[in-house]
C-alpha cells in the first residue's frame, strides 16, 4: 500500500479542491468542502479500494490524511 | 375490573427482529401488557436471551435467518394463529449514494421491505392472521419526512413500507385486519454505536431534536402495543411519527 496512492484515492472524494493541496501532512478538516458526506465518502472508498471498515471513531481522532493512512495499514496488518 | 382497551391481555403477538434493539424491548413489552408472543431473530443465543426475559406467558420462540426465503416460509408454517405482527427486524447500510451498488441496494430492500411484506402475506395466505388482526411495521422518519446524509438506500425502504401499508390497508379491510406504521426518530440502542457515525457526531445530532435526546426503544414499544391493541380499533392505514419534534424543524 503505498501512501502516493492512498493520498489520490483521498483527493478523489473531494470535487472543488485543487489536487496539489493535497498531502500526508495536509489537515483535512481545514479543508473548505470538508463535510460529513466527504467523511462518509472516504470511509467508503476505503472499503473499495482496500477492503478495510474505517469507523466514525478512525475519522474523528484522526487530523492529517496520514493519519488515515496509518489507520488504515493498521487495520489491513491486523486481517 | 373494568375493562382496559390498551390491554393486550389474550392476544397473540409475532415481534421480528426480537433478538436486539427496538424488537427486543417490543417483545418485552407486549408481554407485560398481557400478550403471548411469538418472537423470531437470525441469533440464536440472543434471541434466547430475549425470550428469557419475558415475562410470564405462554411465548415460543423461532430462529430465523431473513436472508434466507426457506426460513421465512418454515417460520410462518410454525406459527400459531396471531392476533397481530410487529415488523422489527431491520438493517442500515450508511453509505454515499454514489458509492452503492446493486447488491446494497438489494440487501437493503430485502430486509426492510420485501420480507416483512412477504412475512404479511404468507401469514394471510397460510389463514394464520385471525379476522380483527393488527399488522404493524416498524417504519422510520428517514424516507417518509425526511433523509440523512449517506442513508438513500435506507430512506427508499422505508419510503416503501410506508407506501405498501396504505394499499395493504385498503386490501386488507375486509378481513377486518388493520396495517399501520410507527416512524420514530433516531432510538437510542446498540444499532447506532461503534459505526460509521462517530460518538461525537451523535452528541452533536441529539441536540437537532427539540425534546434534546434521542427515544427510548420503550417509547416505539407503547406505540406499538396501541396499534396492537382494542384502543385503535378503527385506525387504519395510518403512521404513528415518535420524533421528539424533530421534523417540526
Amino acid at each position: 500500500m503505498s501512501i502516493d496512492v492512498f493520498i489520490k484515492n483521498f483527493a478523489e472524494q473531494f470535487d472543488e479542491t485543487e489536487l496539489s493541496i493535497f498531502c500526508p501532512e495536509l489537515v483535512f478538516r481545514d479543508i473548505d468542502e470538508w463535510s460529513s458526506l466527504t467523511a462518509l465518502s472516504v470511509i467508503a472508498m476505503v472499503d473499495d479500494k482496500y477492503g478495510v471498515r474505517l469507523t466514525g471513531d478512525d475519522i474523528s481522532i484522526s487530523k492529517t490524511v496520514e493519519d488515515i493512512y496509518n489507520i488504515v495499514e493498521s487495520k489491513l496488518d491486523h486481517k | 375490573m373494568t375493562k382496559n382497551p390498551f390491554s393486550l391481555e389474550g392476544k397473540r403477538v409475532l415481534i421480528t427482529g426480537a433478538s436486539s434493539g427496538i424488537g427486543k424491548v417490543i417483545a418485552v413489552e407486549c408481554a407485560s401488557i398481557g400478550a403471548d408472543v411469538v418472537i423470531t431473530g437470525r441469533d440464536e443465543s440472543r434471541l434466547n436471551s430475549t425470550f428469557l426475559s419475558l415475562p410470564q406467558g405462554n411465548h415460543g420462540q423461532i430462529v430465523a435467518d431473513f436472508q434466507k426465503s426457506d426460513d421465512i416460509s418454515k417460520l410462518v408454517e410454525a406459527l400459531p394463529k396471531l392476533d397481530g405482527i410487529v415488523h422489527c427486524a431491520g438493517v442500515v447500510k450508511t453509505i454515499p449514494f454514489s458509492f452503492m451498488d446493486v447488491n446494497d441496494l438489494n440487501f437493503v430492500l430485502n430486509i426492510n421491505f420485501t420480507v416483512p411484506v412477504v412475512l404479511s402475506s404468507l401469514s394471510l395466505k397460510m389463514k394464520k392472521l385471525i379476522k380483527g388482526a393488527s399488522i404493524v411495521f416498524i417504519s422510520s422518519i428517514s424516507g417518509v419526512y425526511c433523509s440523512f446524509i449517506g442513508n438513500s438506500l435506507y430512506s427508499g425502504s422505508k419510503g416503501a413500507v410506508n407506501g405498501i401499508v396504505k394499499g395493504m390497508a385498503l386490501d386488507l379491510a375486509s378481513k377486518d385486519i388493520r396495517v399501520n406504521s410507527i416512524t420514530p426518530g433516531m432510538i437510542d440502542t446498540d444499532f447506532i454505536r461503534g459505526g460509521i457515525i462517530s460518538d461525537e457526531q451523535i452528541q452533536i445530532d441529539k441536540k437537532k431534536y427539540p425534546l434534546k435526546r434521542y427515544g427510548r426503544p420503550e417509547e416505539v414499544a407503547y406505540a406499538a402495543i396501541y396499534l396492537l391493541s382494542d384502543a385503535s380499533k378503527w385506525i387504519t392505514g395510518s403512521n404513528l411519527l415518535i420524533d421528539g419534534g424533530y421534523t417540526l424543524n
